[in-house]
């Protein structure tokens, strides 16, 4: 599926956009809204938890299209999360302690906000069982 | 004594409201939707070269890139419009925190736990060397 119509690929890399466009703003308002550091660490635990609610709920049930949840996944949610700020913000901290904070805060509520996308996913995908897990 | 008077600098603090307010939600927004094309493309292009499922490499070349780009334009003391295109939209949405811990989860999950946890290091070592070679090459120049 490398090259499908020039103009679906076009539409794609439009809807994508319009997903980037939508997705940094609503990061850019959390980040006028709120301390520096907690803003990105908000908007990266829920991009992150919606992000696993969309990927394992495909696996479950797959009610989304595959083309919605690009537009939605590599558009909205992927923009909306962000790396190199929070990495800057972890370069600039002002101690040791503080960069590690940064990097616990980020990395922890995203896992958080991962493992809580997934058990909703899950239950949103009705009572098949995915995967052999016992926790 | 005109009754217009009064109202001028009413008028002229709405006309500012109104021009200056949605500026940098708009430039922040063209910026992510150029960050997330670029994020795409990178992904594309990455994919096609390599095997897929085996590692997220594509993820881990845009946050370091993203994160690289972003200490030039900060460390370079770029101006305040200048931010909100590049740091905040480019760079921002340009890099994803989203897919990186979701791909995480998904190698250790597959029994990869190692692979799992190098990607965590590797992104977050990755970056900030990135940065720290964006301040270094800004301090040189």
């Amino acid at each position: 599926m490398a090259d499908p119509h020039p103009l679906v690929r076009l539409e794609t890399l439009a809807l994508i956009a319009i997903g980037g466009f939508a997705g940094s703003n609503l990061r850019f308002f959390a980040m006028e809204s709120l301390p520096d550091v907690a803003s990105i660490v908000l908007v990266n635990a829920v991009a992150s938890a919606v992000l696993a609610v969309v990927v394992y709920e495909a696996e479950a049930a797959g009610r989304l299209s595959s083309r919605a949840r690009l537009v939605l996944t590599t558009g909205f949610l992927s923009s909306l999360s962000t790396y190199s700020t929070f990495a800057l913000q972890a370069a600039l901290a002002s101690s040791p302690l503080a960069l590690l904070g940064v990097v616990a805060a980020n990395y922890g509520l995203g896992l958080v906000g991962v493992l809580t996308g997934r058990a909703l996913a899950r239950r949103l995908g009705g009572p098949r069982p995915v995967g052999g897990e016992t926790t | 004594m005109s009754p217009a008077l009064p109202s001028a600098p009413l008028l002229e603090a709405l006309a500012r409201a109104i021009t200056v307010d949605p500026e940098p939600a708009h430039v922040v927004g063209t910026g992510g939707a150029i960050g997330a094309i670029g994020r795409y493309w990178v992904g594309q292009w990455v994919s096609s070269r390599l095997e897929r499922d085996r590692f997220p490499l594509a993820t881990v070349v845009v946050n370091v890139l993203g994160s690289f780009a972003l200490g030039l334009v900060v460390f370079a003391g770029a101006s305040e419009a200048t931010l909100h295109l590049v740091a905040t939209g480019i760079c921002g949405s340009f890099t994803t925190f989203s897919s990186f811990s979701v791909e995480t989860l998904r190698l250790y999950e597959r029994g990869d736990r190692a692979l799992a946890i190098g990607n965590a290091a590797v992104s977050l070592a990755g970056s900030l060397a990135a940065i720290g070679l964006a301040w270094g090459l800004v301090a040189a120049l």
